[in-house]
């Protein structure tokens, strides 16, 4: 259970636990998960797949519900704060 | 990918377990989807830290002979029996005889200045982030909004090391002794644990967030207590305004709805012929109920009838719990005034209160504002439009959840082919998925 991964976040290493999702990933790194079409910064707000509000692109894939995705080992995450993807 | 289930079960919460469980235990063939990572629903999400209360539900489940279908999202029904499905970047068709639907409720949201500053989240969500792995000890949490879940998640935060600053409950301090008065045993013994777990953290009634403010994250919440103002430093703010049932995927199938529920009857069933619902889609009634619901549901459409009036009598003597829980934490007419106009109702489109108001329908919002047509499909704006202003949500259309252009297509040519047997019926299908494909295959989106 205390065994913890790395995954980078817009290019910086992140630690997190086993099992966690990177939609906590992004939050401990204290990045954005995307810019709004008016230039807000959003982060996680249902955390169950339903706002999209979370959304990344994971490993070039973009558009990834990031709150349902769990963080694997050498995952790469960018988010949305300067306004890609 | 293509799968044929006896029974299919759509969402793997207490009601599609029991269901599921049920249905194999007649010895049919049963396939379990969720779009999640692991069952167990929201109530039941697994702690990386602590564990979770559905251990004995979810160990039967494991060592059933159900066919997990998890990361699983449903789509589209192209045909009666035939579910579309994405996962990850597979398109999955579903054959079933009987459908279980037993999709959940989400976290109704009520928008006002700085709900959409990051670190302001659904009071469940900030649960099921916490659950997943965020570190909050030491965080400074305040938690507001209505329903039971506000006092579970400030537990559970209090439990993973959270400062709770504030459970801020809208509902009335007259209204929640009645409901309280009213417990059974068991409940009262929850209430009475949840109590213990959280002595100490200050407990406001009549109370609710006015505002949210931040340097790009929440740092301060303004709320209302009694009718005066309290400011608040923090961390983060939960909120979360009680439940709202997911029925997108039983009315995009024609099913029956009343007062914006799933309309079952006493067997779960639907009005359509082999479509049965359970759980929180029929009515916000916590997990008890959704577990007799889907054992009923899991039975009924097992074709296994014998155990039938025992759960119908155990169900019926629940419903009153359900309609005493709506009464005891419905919002009150004041909330509907959070907003400003400057204030963002959809938060897919970025869209205010301000232009909402020119408009006179939820369709004319969509048609002139694009309120409702980004990516969530107005399942966040959609309720609190009807709150605020009374717009009455209108039919669903495919897909219910964005798809990528590639399933769409798969999708479109499945119905072609079925058209060319089948002239006529699939043809409209058709229509509609082309139609589906040019409007929503990236709602919202900007880059």
């Amino acid at each position: 259970m205390s065994e913890e991964i790395s995954i980078q976040v817009n290019g910086r290493a992140i630690m997190v636990p086993a099992g966690a999702t990177v939609a906590v990933a992004v939050t401990m790194a204290g990045d954005v998960c995307r810019t709004s079409v008016s230039g807000e910064a959003r982060g996680v707000l249902c955390g169950m797949g339903i706002c999209f509000e979370c959304r990344v692109m994971i490993n070039g894939h973009t558009h990834c519900r990031s709150c349902q995705i769990l963080c694997a080992p050498g995952m790469e995450v960018v988010t949305g704060k300067s306004g890609a993807p | 990918m293509k799968q044929s289930f006896d029974v299919l079960v759509i969402g793997a919460g207490p009601a599609g377990i029991a269901a599921a469980l049920r249905a194999a235990e007649c010895q049919r063939s049963v396939g379990l989807v969720d779009d999640n990572p692991s069952p167990g629903g929201q109530i039941w999400r697994g702690g990386v830290v602590h564990p979770n209360g559905g251990a004995p539900w979810l160990e039967l489940l494991s060592r059933s002979s159900v066919t997990p279908l998890y990361e699983t999202r449903v789509f589209d029904q192209p045909a009666p029996g035939l579910l579309f499905a994405e996962a990850g970047e597979t398109l999955v068709e579903l054959r079933y005889k009987k459908l279980v639907l037993a999709t959940g409720a989400r976290e109704m949201f009520l928008p006002f200045p700085g709900w959409t500053l990051p670190n302001v989240m659904g009071a469940g969500g900030l649960q099921a982030l916490v659950k997943s792995g965020l570190p909050i000890a030491g965080k400074r949490v305040v938690v507001a909004g209505s329903g039971p879940l506000l006092l579970a998640v400030a537990a559970t935060l209090r439990g993973y090391g959270a400062e709770i600053v504030g459970v801020c409950e809208q509902a009335s301090w007259r209204n929640l002794a009645t409901f309280a008065t009213r417990l059974g045993w068991r409940k009262l013994g929850q209430a009475v644990r949840l109590k213990r777990e959280l002595a100490g953290v200050p407990f406001y009634t009549d109370c609710w967030p006015l505002s949210a403010a931040g340097h790009g994250k929440v740092e301060r919440v303004l709320v209302s207590h009694r009718g005066s103002p309290r400011e608040w430093a923090c961390d983060y703010l939960a909120c979360g305004f009680h439940l709202t049932p997911n029925t997108e995927l039983a009315a995009l199938l024609g099913c029956q709805l009343e007062n914006g529920f799933v309309k079952t009857d006493r067997c779960q069933q639907t009005s359509v012929a082999d479509v049965f619902c359970a759980g929180e889609p029929t009515g916000i009634g916590g997990v008890e109920l959704a577990l007799l619901q889907g054992q009923l549901a899991g039975l009924c459409a097992g074709g296994d009838h014998s155990g039938v009036v025992e759960l119908v009598a155990q169900q019926q003597a629940m419903r009153p719990f359900a309609a005493r829980l709506a009464k005891a934490f419905a919002l009150r007419p004041e909330l509907t005034a959070l907003a400003t106009p400057e204030t963002l109702v959809c938060r897919c489109e970025d869209v205010t209160l301000a232009r909402l108001r020119e408009c006179n329908s939820w369709r004319e919002g969509k048609l002139y504002t694009r309120c409702g047509m980004g990516p969530c499909q107005g399942r966040v704006c959609g309720p609190a439009t009807q709150f605020i202003l009374g717009w009455q949500p209108e039919s669903v259309r495919p897909p219910v959840f964005p798809a990528r252009v590639e399933s769409l297509l798969a999708a479109a040519s499945h119905a072609e082919m079925n058209a060319e047997t089948n002239l006529g019926t699939n043809a409209y299908r058709n229509s509609e998925m082309n139609a589906a494909m040019n409007a929503n295959t990236n709602p919202g989106e900007r880059s």
